[in-house]
């Protein structure tokens, strides 16, 4: 059983919901990013999906797209990555998900960053851009490292699409609020209930709802829906904002803990 | 064509293309791609787009045997296929008439599209103005910059030109925009893409509108001189109009030559030589050539001409590369731009710097061939939009 499962057995005896903030590595640096996943499951969340910054990140949105171009100016590399991760690994067992886009994976060498990855003490991967057509031996590789390979389903996704996904999805299923972009708060779509009761009624991994929740209000909504909220944009704008004060860590864990409160309730 | 099959049923052309998207896209492109195949085999839309190809783009185009310029380099006889004629000045109408088509076809009521040099810009937004369909196109500030005339045309036509300030300002940047855009409004947006590349069905639909070009070509120099050349030349970005060109001669003893953009040259990273400087990855839906860094993370470029300027090139291409059937050179900006002035004095004819890569490419293959071979070069678009721009770079030499 590895730290991802783990978690999600010990949150369904409690009966709560999971919480899952995402933040980019290397955002502001390095350093920073190991503060802020220590004070992040400090203040109680569940998992901490780590974004490994890409040059051409098609599904974000600006802030994203900011925070990706920040990481790499300061050099941010995938090696750079699990080497945080290893040294984490030291200090705390909460789960880690690494979050990109297919490229740099493949240029690192598919087999090579999987065994790394695994060996860093990552317990999960979401990669943006690489539909379970294309993953096959990607696939095999995670299988073989005890890695999971989480796939995004959307409320436009098919029936066919949907059965693809429940079966190929391994730790959880991220449900896509809405058609779109990261961090549009505004964009709701009505098929999302269907799309996660349709999940539910498929497979008993669980289900996480990401992309547009900002306040509490629209964590609540989610967490009435599915086990898992995932927050991204609105945690990486208090980063941007705060980027620069000494006070960032603080900012970062009172607002994702303003979140929490309300999930866990 | 008897034993070429590429793609396969998954995009692939060998190991290049496929479909690595948000899953949001995954829907859209199976929804296209069912459409497009209808679409082809149906002998009505085949007829209609036809109708317009003829009637409204103008084709088919000449192929113009370019006696100075024949005469000026002593040696082989050049013919120019003349996509400059075109309605709009560029190769590009073919496929942006075939894909708004379709889009109307398919009952979308808004369409997209992205654009380097503006020219897929200006074909898009002539294409939806002809169908009565809106129309918005994303471009890089830094191509709004140096194509202000392409703006201008688009926005006559109805268009709205959206600026997007993201990365390199081109039109990486600016494709990235239009995936973001379609993501969004998936349900009711048709995406025409530009060029060969992109997640499957585009290399192969872009393909497909474009090979109208190869197959007048094979006719007319058969009518002019009764027998095939035995050169192709064209400049590849994307790689849309080379691939036009070459494709009906895939499978005859003709030989294919790429020309891509060695900018500044190859030496530093100020160019767009893709398949000659670069290693395989994935950009924008497709595995292919891309010039990238040793993390992964997707290069900037540089070229004269904006529709050069890019960091992938199309899955078809990359794999003609990989196996030898095609073969790819570069020139520099510098060269281009002689080239640029030089078949403009010599033919009357102010190719597009884009095209200019081809032309200029000529006095290297020249010298080396017989008299009695025939080369052919796409000029695929003309200069009008460049002759602002040259104006400067010119100016600044002086």
């Amino acid at each position: 059983m590895n730290r991802i499962e783990k978690r999600f057995e010990e949150l369904k005896k409690q009966g709560k919901k999971a919480f899952i903030p995402f933040i980019t590595a290397g955002d502001p640096d390095l350093v920073k990013t190991k503060a802020l996943v220590l004070e992040l499951e400090k203040r109680g969340a569940d998992i901490i999906e780590l974004g490994i910054p890409f040059s051409d990140p098609i599904a974000e949105g600006p802030v994203i797209q900011r925070s990706s171009q920040r990481a790499l100016e300061g050099e941010t590399s995938s090696l750079k990555i699990l080497n945080l991760v290893k040294e984490m690994r030291q200090e705390t067992e909460i789960p880690l998900v690494l979050m990109g886009y297919y490229n740099p994976i493949f240029k690192f060498g598919e087999r090579k960053f999987i065994e790394k990855t695994s060996r860093a003490g990552v317990d999960g991967l979401i990669i943006v851009d690489l539909p379970p057509e294309e993953a096959h031996f990607l696939l095999k590789e995670a299988e073989k490292n005890n890695l999971d390979i989480i796939f995004l389903l959307t409320p436009v996704s098919s029936e066919e699409r949907i059965k693809l996904v429940c079966e190929n999805s391994r730790g959880f299923i991220y449900c896509v609020a809405y058609t779109g972009i990261t961090g549009d708060e505004k964009r709701k779509d009505k098929n999302l209930k269907d799309l996660v009761a349709e999940v539910h009624s498929l497979t008993s991994t669980p289900v996480g709802i990401g992309f547009g929740i900002s306040s509490p209000l629209a964590a609540k909504k989610a967490a009435s829906l599915a086990e898992i909220v995932i927050v991204g944009s609105a945690i990486v704008k208090k980063i941007e904002k705060y980027k620069a004060n000494k006070n960032l860590v603080k900012e970062v864990g009172a607002f994702a803990e303003s979140l929490i409160r309300t999930v866990k309730k | 064509m008897n034993h070429y099959h590429f793609p396969d049923r998954k995009g692939r052309f060998e190991i290049f293309g496929g479909k690595f998207v948000p899953e949001t896209l995954m829907p859209a492109l199976k929804e296209l791609e069912e459409a497009y195949l209808e679409a082809k085999e149906d002998k009505n839309f085949q007829k209609e787009l036809t109708k317009y190809l003829t009637d409204y783009a103008g084709r088919p185009t000449p192929l113009y045997f370019a006696e100075r310029l024949t005469k000026s380099l002593g040696k082989a006889k050049i013919y120019l296929k003349r996509e400059d004629l075109a309605h709009t000045g560029a190769h590009k109408i073919n496929n942006t008439l075939g894909q708004v088509l379709l889009a109307k076809r398919m009952g979308k009521s808004r369409i997209i599209a992205e654009t380097g040099a503006g020219q897929h810009g200006v074909a898009t937004a002539t294409a939806a103005a002809a169908f009565g369909l809106p129309c918005e196109v994303y471009m890089g500030e830094e191509d709004i910059q140096r194509q202000q005339l392409n703006v201008f045309r688009m926005e006559l036509l109805g268009t709205r030109v959206i600026p997007v300030s993201s990365g390199s300002r081109t039109l990486k940047d600016a494709i990235n925009e239009t995936i973001r855009d379609w993501v969004t409004n998936v349900r009711t947006t048709y995406y025409v893409l530009g060029s060969v590349v992109g997640p499957h069905p585009y290399p192969m639909m872009v393909r497909d509108f474009q090979l109208v070009i190869g197959e007048e070509t094979k006719e007319q120099i058969l009518t002019k001189e009764k027998r095939l050349p035995h050169y192709l030349l064209a400049c590849v970005g994307g790689g849309s109009n080379s691939l036009g060109l070459f494709y009906p001669f895939l499978e005859d003893d003709v030989q294919l030559i790429g020309v891509e953009a060695g900018g500044l040259g190859l030496s530093g990273d100020k160019h767009g030589a893709t398949l000659a400087r670069g290693s395989v990855g994935v950009l924008h839906g497709a595995k292919s050539y891309l010039l990238q860094d040793e993390n992964g993370q997707i290069s900037s470029t540089h070229s004269v001409a904006p529709g050069l300027d890019y960091p992938g090139v199309g899955p078809e291409h990359s794999y003609l590369k990989k196996s030898g059937r095609a073969k790819y050179f570069t020139v520099t900006d510098k060269e281009a731009l002689e080239a640029f002035q030089a078949l403009s004095e010599l033919e009357g004819i102010t190719p597009a710097l884009e095209s200019a890569h081809a032309i200029a490419y000529l006095k290297k293959l020249i010298p080396k061939l017989d008299k009695d071979k025939i080369v052919i070069v796409n000029l695929s678009g003309r200069g009008d939009k460049d002759v602002e721009q040259v104006a400067q770079i010119l100016s600044r030499k002086a």
